[in-house]
């Protein structure tokens, strides 16, 4: 039975958790909702670290728990990355590094040393953590949970502690360690901006429960999402860049069911690209418009229509060709031009951001 | 200046601190871990009961445990099956009489120490594989290897200063259980003031030391995370 298989419930005084869902057994899943929502308790929980969790845990095949048995979470092969990094004070980055993997019985599947270079904490070696910056010293959590060669990489909020250069710092690590490294992830997080950039499933948590879970494009196009997303809510697409028009230094990003025209900046043909569209950026005509310097425009059909929680705003929901497409405009322009689901449209996207 | 009976005591005194504070070492150290770790509701009695020394009249403790020790008591009777003759007026009466007596010193710094490690650490070494054990060993020692020290220093100083209980069950037998604050009591009895003097003053000095030791110990740390 390859794949995550989770279903955890917990029963404190004054908070329950009672989730289910089911995640591919590669790529990075985001465990995504808002503060207090009980992901880090799901992520612990499937760690082992909450005794109290019953239910059943198998990841691609390997019971780590069930109605009659709990594997301890020594015993589990994860890596865990904390939100602070949580270093060994008396250990050198080397020892932190090392403490792991001395005492895991798993074949090794990454060289130590390639995982040293992969993560750039080389120079950092025979520092103390307490020597470390912040972002350097969470890029040694994250070699340190990857050297014992674990079957799932479990991290938490693993950027929340970091200001924004420090994000920046850690992300490309954090791509190039999917690219890379054959591993599933969970990764929990309120950002939605870190999981359109890294993740490829989503498992939605709200309130103890899990509210939804499917693939990014999938999740990020619904219009019925039960959690507040306000400016960040968008769609997901992948494309892949097919042309480069130099004398506009423009470039043409093919996705299902058409195109869109961005600054070529330094894409080159060819790339594989994750393409974010807000939904405060798409705007809906009902005739093909025409001379606007908006060079995005697509033809598209009505699927949903839904009122957004902000009041005044109407989500609409449109497929171009296969994709959809969010777009938020309010309720007076849905009324003048009577659109309806099913409708043939025009679709204006301002601005598309490659994530 | 020290006449060799000062000096015998201070020599036995020496043995008997050291002895103790090893003890307490191995003894302390699973008290104090498993106060921190536990929810038993064992955990805020056995907590008192260790920290009984601590009020309890000196002599009072060393009654009981001479009740126990006596031939009558549990723990002599217990030492006779063994073919120990008997436990009060020996040295190793003396030690376990001590051990009891310093528990707390070790005890409570050791307490301290493990709660400033806190769970996250051995958390953090269970996701690494470490067994509980091997977790024990491998950090939460290290990290609170600082409140060893203290609660060593402490037990070993309070031990030394140790007066009524030696009293009640070791008596004042010269080389086996005269330790330096008995002896400075005989010479005071026996107004040798001179002899008391320098006794005295070799205690002042080492308490002195002692306490030094500690403040430069605890020295501020830097501030850390895990």
């Amino acid at each position: 039975m390859t794949g995550i298989h989770v279903k955890l419930h917990i029963n404190w005084p004054n908070f329950s958790l009672d989730a289910a869902f089911e995640a591919p057994g590669q790529g990075i899943t985001a465990l995504f909702g808002p503060s207090g929502c009980g992901k880090t308790s799901l992520l612990r929980s499937i760690a082992g670290l909450e005794p109290s969790a019953k239910g059943h845990v198998s990841i691609n095949g390997v019971v780590w728990q069930d109605d009659q048995h709990f594997m301890p979470a020594h015993q589990r092969e994860l890596g865990y990355v904390f939100q602070e990094a949580s270093l060994f004070p008396h250990l050198s980055v080397l020892g932190n590094v090392q403490f792991g993997r001395k005492r895991s019985h798993a074949t090794a599947q990454f060289d130590l040393e390639a995982l040293i270079d992969l993560l750039g904490i080389a120079p950092l070696l025979n520092r103390k953590p307490e020597s470390l910056s912040g972002g350097e010293r969470q890029r040694v959590g994250i070699a340190r949970a990857l050297a014992v060669n674990p079957q799932l990489l479990l991290m938490d909020e693993p950027l929340a502690a970091l200001d924004l250069p420090r994000k920046q710092e850690i992300l490309p690590y954090l791509e190039r360690l999917h690219r890379e490294l054959k591993l599933p992830v969970l990764y929990v997080t309120h950002s939605p901006d870190e999981v359109v950039r890294l993740a490829h499933h989503i498992v939605v948590v709200d309130a103890g429960r899990v509210v939804s879970s499917g693939s990014l494009v999938d999740t990020l196009s619904r219009v019925d999402l039960p959690i507040r997303l306000g400016d960040d809510l968008g769609a997901v697409l992948n494309a892949r860049v097919a042309e480069i028009d130099s004398q506009w230094k423009l470039a043409r990003l093919d996705f299902a069911g058409g195109v869109f025209w961005t600054r070529a900046q330094s894409l080159s043909k060819g790339d594989a690209v994750r393409v974010r569209v807000l939904a405060r950026d798409v705007s809906i005509a009902r005739d093909k418009p025409t001379a606007s310097t908006i060079q995005n425009v697509l033809s598209a059909r009505i699927t949903d229509i839904v009122n957004d929680d902000q009041d005044g705003l109407v989500l609409v929901r449109v497929l171009v060709g296969e994709s959809a497409l969010i777009a938020r405009v309010t309720q007076r322009s849905v009324s003048e031009l009577k659109l309806e689901t099913g409708l043939a449209v025009w679709i204006q996207v301002k601005s598309v951001a490659l994530t | 200046m020290l006449d060799s009976e000062a000096l015998q005591a201070l020599w036995l005194t020496l043995q008997l601190s050291t002895v103790v504070t090893l003890i307490l070492l191995v003894i302390g150290t699973p008290i104090a871990w498993w106060l921190v770790q536990t929810h038993s509701w064992l955990k805020r009695p056995i907590g008192a009961l260790v920290a009984l020394p601590l009020v309890l009249p000196p002599s009072v403790l060393g009654f009981y445990l001479l009740l126990a020790m006596g031939p009558h008591g549990p723990v002599g009777q217990f030492t006779r099956a063994l073919g120990v003759d008997q436990l009060p007026f020996t040295f190793w009466g003396l030690v376990i009489a001590s051990v009891f007596y310093s528990l707390p010193f070790m005890v409570q710094p050791l307490q301290t120490a493990f709660e400033a490690v806190g769970k996250r650490p051995m958390e953090v070494a269970a996701t690494l594989r470490a067994t509980p054990l091997d977790a024990f060993f491998s950090v939460a020692l290290p990290m609170a290897l600082p409140g060893f020290v203290t609660a060593s220093i402490m037990t070993f100083a309070h031990t030394v200063g140790e007066f009524g209980v030696v009293l009640m069950i070791g008596g004042n037998i010269a080389g086996q259980t005269r330790v330096a604050s008995v002896q400075i009591y005989d010479y005071v009895e026996a107004m040798q003031y001179s002899q008391a003097h320098s006794l005295s003053a070799i205690l002042l000095l080492f308490s002195f030391l002692v306490l030094l030791a500690l403040q430069v110990w605890r020295r501020p740390e830097a501030k850390r995370e895990v």
